[in-house]
């Protein structure tokens, strides 16, 4: 059984490194994902931000346009998450005098 | 944990970091627009420099460079921060979080939309920190009162 798991290991890992070698170099303007639409015509979400990030924001880091901006709701709740969990901790932590 | 290091090079070097790491927290937080950083990123480092001071000062010492017990509610008020900027932008005919209609007169939108960044962005780095130096106060504070209570034991 062990020989089976190792050899569908093996087998996946060679997938997966052929499939590798198919993928378009980083950055690749030709590439599928950031075309500004996809194979069957429909308009691609990230090309949006990639071409309007500097003209909606003024900002050039694009990721923090994204994060802060177009995701704002997104980040909002992120940091809700971090307050949450410091009460949640702090509600473990304390130790109640009666 | 509660009292201050005895050993004089972990007392001259903390002296010599902990503004450097206050000021590269800053660095990261101001410069997120432009390069990798940000809230999270920013509000972790600066919490680092309070709890460095607090492990080096010991709790007592440290208490001069930031209080204990203010770190909870400072850290709701990042919170507050963030959700009153969007909230400000949906009072003023806009969407919630709509940077662009913020009610701040001479500017275009997207100066708007960059000021609205820096604006949450404040919040996230005041809330991050300030949860994280709350954590840090509570274990600190936990831990001394059992071992109060192991000695009388």
């Amino acid at each position: 059984m062990k020989v089976f798991y190792g050899m569908l290991l093996v087998a996946l890992a060679a997938v997966l490194a052929v499939a590798m070698a198919g993928l378009p170099p980083r950055g690749e303007p030709k590439a599928p994902s950031h075309l500004a639409a996809n194979a069957v015509g429909a308009p691609v979400a990230g090309t949006y931000y990639i071409q309007n990030a500097y003209r909606d924001a003024r900002t050039p880091n694009m990721v923090t346009v994204i994060l802060a901006d177009y995701r704002g709701f997104d980040t909002l709740g992120e940091t809700l998450v971090v307050f949450t969990g410091a009460i949640a901790v702090l509600f473990i932590l304390r130790r109640r005098t009666p | 944990m509660r009292e201050a290091s005895t050993s004089p090079i972990i007392q001259v070097a903390i002296r010599g970091l902990m503004p450097v790491i206050q000021l590269v927290g800053l660095y990261v937080f101001f410069h997120g627009h432009y390069s990798p950083g940000g809230g999270f990123q920013g509000g972790v480092l600066l919490a680092v420099s309070v709890m460095l001071g607090r492990l080096a000062l010991g709790m007592d010492m440290s208490q001069v460079v930031f209080r204990t017990g203010i770190a909870v509610g400072l850290s709701a008020l990042g919170v507050l921060i963030y959700a009153a900027t969007g909230l400000a932008a949906l009072l003023a005919g806009g969407e919630f979080l709509n940077y662009a209609f913020l009610p701040i007169p001479g500017l275009d939108p997207p100066g708007l939309r960059n000021l609205g960044i820096l604006l949450i962005e404040a919040g996230v780095t005041v809330g991050v920190m300030m949860a994280l130096i709350a954590i840090y106060d509570e274990i600190v504070e936990s831990r001394s009162e059992t071992s109060v209570i192991a000695t009388f034991e």
